[in-house]
């Protein structure tokens, strides 16, 4: 009785990106902007718009695929290879080029946590209206209120205004209004991409409950971990295309393959991509591990930070980690466990240097974490993820350690007593 | 397509697909979303005054304060004739219902442009940003409408019958500044210039509206002509319940209310036909 909740049949979508619209001289810039009035509205007129001079560019190509009802389906990709383009389709936010799709159910998107969120209205209104944009109807909300309240854990903070919540409570509240949405097919995209690891722990909780609940689920995320624990089939999407479409754990295990760059030991992080205002007022601009060296297992580690402020900032620490390719951190160095924190003024960028006597994490590949904290907690600049770096084995690491299933992801070689019966051998 | 009135039995089907040229208005999905359109006016009309000091009495100072304005330089400076009536109140008969077009032109046209992130996101039908916002405004011209009503009772204007007919003077109000906003707030999508354009349309239209004047002074002859602004035919009805000046005649009404379908028909199906690109455009 596995009827087709979603039937997918040749979808493609186009958008035309304006073209030379980067680079420009400023004699170009002045000339155009004299000259672009006339010629757009020339253009505008016989009804071809403002993108007369554009590029096209196809972010969906031929994507064909069914989705039986109560299957759960993750998207993975890597960036701009369709995947929100996709969701958005699907959830008739955009109109495709081509192609068509079935959808049979009632559909609930989850796109992004909290949109609609009115920073002037309380937690309570926002409920309600947030309910009301993903199409819940009051009555729904009443009925459910005091689970999503329970949820988000903001039960004192209801009738206080949002724009007053920390990120995490924000975060927590948007998150229970769209988790109570009963909608028979799910579209979520990379929403756990944001809050810290206990607030993800409880979405993807939830979700896993939802999954259970017999309803189609769509799934997008970059997390690993989480798309293998959660959907049966996993799409890989790449530039438009289906690439791959089978189940989630070989699909995943090909893609973690396929995505391992070459290890380099510097890694610009100027224009990588961040949430919200991080890096507004902080940025790590790049860093390097050993001087450009490659990173070998069992010997020391050295992390040099390039930093500039754009404000000024207090009680500042650094952190880095190294976490699994599915994302579940391994190992953190913090600049302020029994040290000091530093403040920076505005303008100032400077190099900031840390090194760890023996890295002992095993040989192989990591997602690097790096992260800077001012005073309060909050973060300053964050890039979970944002490089995969090798660790290659060195003079010091044994042999067996080739074999990794073994020893887990750090072995030690600690300091041990023998007892006198025992005898060295030294053979 | 609709959502709302579905059950498990009858699981709805979608279909998406590429549309071309014009597309029906979906009155009926309209109607399944009525909740989330009560939702977003209930939203502009909290917001609009926090963090304000007067709050809800700037629905008040608008209208008040263009009529002292207007009564100082065209009552008494200018004489403009009043129809035998204090420019007080022949003024504030007209300012209020025009505050509440302009209010629908200029927040109306950029209500897509505001929504952006909730178009961009989520799913469902676009008109009813333009429409909510247009409704909106029926809150502040409630309270203005009693601040005036007041206003007439000290100049002893008393009310008679015909202040019956004016709901459907409102309903004209509402058909004209939605009619616009449809038309604006889809054009403002794609060419940005449509911001700049409004606060001096507004302008241009209320010259063009017997806001300060009195419409008798226009000739008989060019009087139809005249009423293709639907603006005017509100105004004079206003005028006509409220006061008992001039009159209302067919051949003055028929093209305000005839202007002001077409521009609602043309303006909702020209926002269907274009709602395509709102989420790619905005």
């Amino acid at each position: 009785m596995s009827e087709i909740a979603i039937q997918v049949e040749h979808l493609s979508k186009q958008f035309r990106i304006g073209a030379n619209s980067f680079q420009k001289t400023f004699r170009e810039t002045v000339s155009d902007a004299m000259l672009a009035p006339a010629r757009r509205l020339r253009s505008a007129l016989r009804g071809q718009g403002t993108q007369a001079a554009t590029k096209e560019f196809w972010a969906l190509r031929d994507v064909s695929f069914d989705v039986n009802q109560g299957e759960v389906v993750g998207i993975i990709g890597h960036n701009g290879a369709g995947k929100s383009t996709l969701l958005k389709v699907l959830s008739r936010i955009t109109e495709p080029t081509a192609g068509s799709a079935m959808i049979r159910g009632r559909v609930g998107t989850l796109l992004e946590v909290g949109t609609g969120f009115h920073p002037d209205l309380t937690g309570r209104e926002n409920m309600y209206l947030n309910g009301a944009i993903l199409g819940m109807s009051r009555a729904e909300i009443n009925r459910k209120f005091d689970e999503i309240v329970a949820f988000a854990e903001v039960e004192q903070f209801i009738d206080t205004m949002v724009k007053h919540y920390s990120s995490g409570m924000y975060l927590r509240l948007a998150f229970a209004v769209a988790a109570h949405l009963e909608p028979e097919i799910l579209i979520v995209d990379e929403v756990l991409a944001v809050g810290d690891a206990q607030f993800q722990k409880k979405c993807l909780g939830k979700m896993g409950e939802v999954a259970q609940n017999g309803r189609t689920v769509l799934f997008v995320s970059h997390n690993m971990a989480a798309i293998r624990s959660l959907c049966q089939r996993v799409i890989w999407l790449s530039k438009g295309s289906v690439l791959k479409d089978g189940p989630s754990a070989s699909i995943v295990n090909e893609y973690l393959m396929e995505t391992v760059t070459s290890s380099s030991s510097r890694v610009d992080l100027r224009e990588a991509v961040r949430h919200y205002d991080y890096g507004k007022r902080f940025k790590i601009n790049d860093l390097t591990f050993n001087h450009g060296e490659p990173i070998l297992h069992g010997e020391m580690l050295n992390v040099s930070f390039n930093y500039e402020a754009y404000a000024d900032v207090y009680g500042v620490s650094f952190g880095y980690g190294f976490s699994s390719l599915e994302g579940t951190r391994l190992m953190t160095v913090d600049s302020d466990l029994n040290a000091p924190r530093y403040q920076i003024k505005r303008g100032q960028h400077g190099q900031l240097t840390s090194t760890i006597d023996t890295l002992n994490l095993q040989p192989g590949i990591y997602l690097l974490d790096v992260g800077v904290r001012s005073g309060d907690g909050s973060a300053l600049d964050y890039l979970p993820g944002c490089a995969q770096v090798e660790i290659l084995p060195g003079p010091r690491t044994p042999p067996s350690m080739s074999r990794l299933d073994y020893a887990g992801n750090v072995r030690l070689s600690g300091q041990w007593q023998w007892p006198e019966t025992a005898q060295e051998d030294r053979d | 397509m609709q959502r709302a009135s579905t059950t498990l039995q009858t699981t709805p089907i979608t279909r998406i697909e590429a549309s071309n040229g014009w597309v029906s208005l979906q009155l009926r999905e309209l109607w399944a979303y009525r909740e989330l359109l009560f939702f977003l006016i209930w939203r502009d009309v909290k917001v609009r005054y926090k963090q304000t000091v007067l709050g809800a009495a700037w629905a008040i100072i608008q209208p008040v304060f263009s009529m002292i304005v207007f009564t100082l330089i065209f009552g008494r400076l200018a004489k403009l004739p009043s129809d035998g009536i204090a420019y007080e109140a022949f003024s504030i008969t007209a300012l209020v219902p025009w505050a509440l077009f302009a209010n629908a032109l200029s927040q109306g046209s950029n209500s897509l442009v505001g929504n952006a992130n909730l178009i961009k996101k989520v799913y469902f039908p676009r008109l009813t940003v333009p429409i909510s916002t247009v409704l909106g405004g029926l809150v502040d011209f409630a309270i203005a409408f009693v601040v005036m009503f007041g206003m007439l009772l000290w100049f002893d204007i008393t009310p008679t019958m015909r202040m019956l007919a004016l709901p459907l003077f409102i309903l004209l109000v509402i058909i004209t500044g939605l009619g616009v906003s449809l038309w604006l707030s889809a054009l403002n999508v794609q060419f940005r210039d449509i911001r700049y354009v409004i606060p001096f349309m507004a302008q241009l239209w209320q010259y063009g509206s017997p806001v300060a004047y009195s419409s008798s002074l226009i000739p008989n002859q060019w009087r139809w002509l005249y009423g293709l602004n639907p603006m005017a035919g509100v105004i004079d009805g206003f005028r006509w319940s409220l006061l008992g000046t001039g009159q209302i005649t067919w051949s003055a009404m028929l093209p305000s209310v005839g202007i002001a379908l077409f521009l609602l028909i043309t303006g909702a199906l020209y926002f269907r036909r274009v709602e395509k690109q709102f989420a790619d455009m905005v």
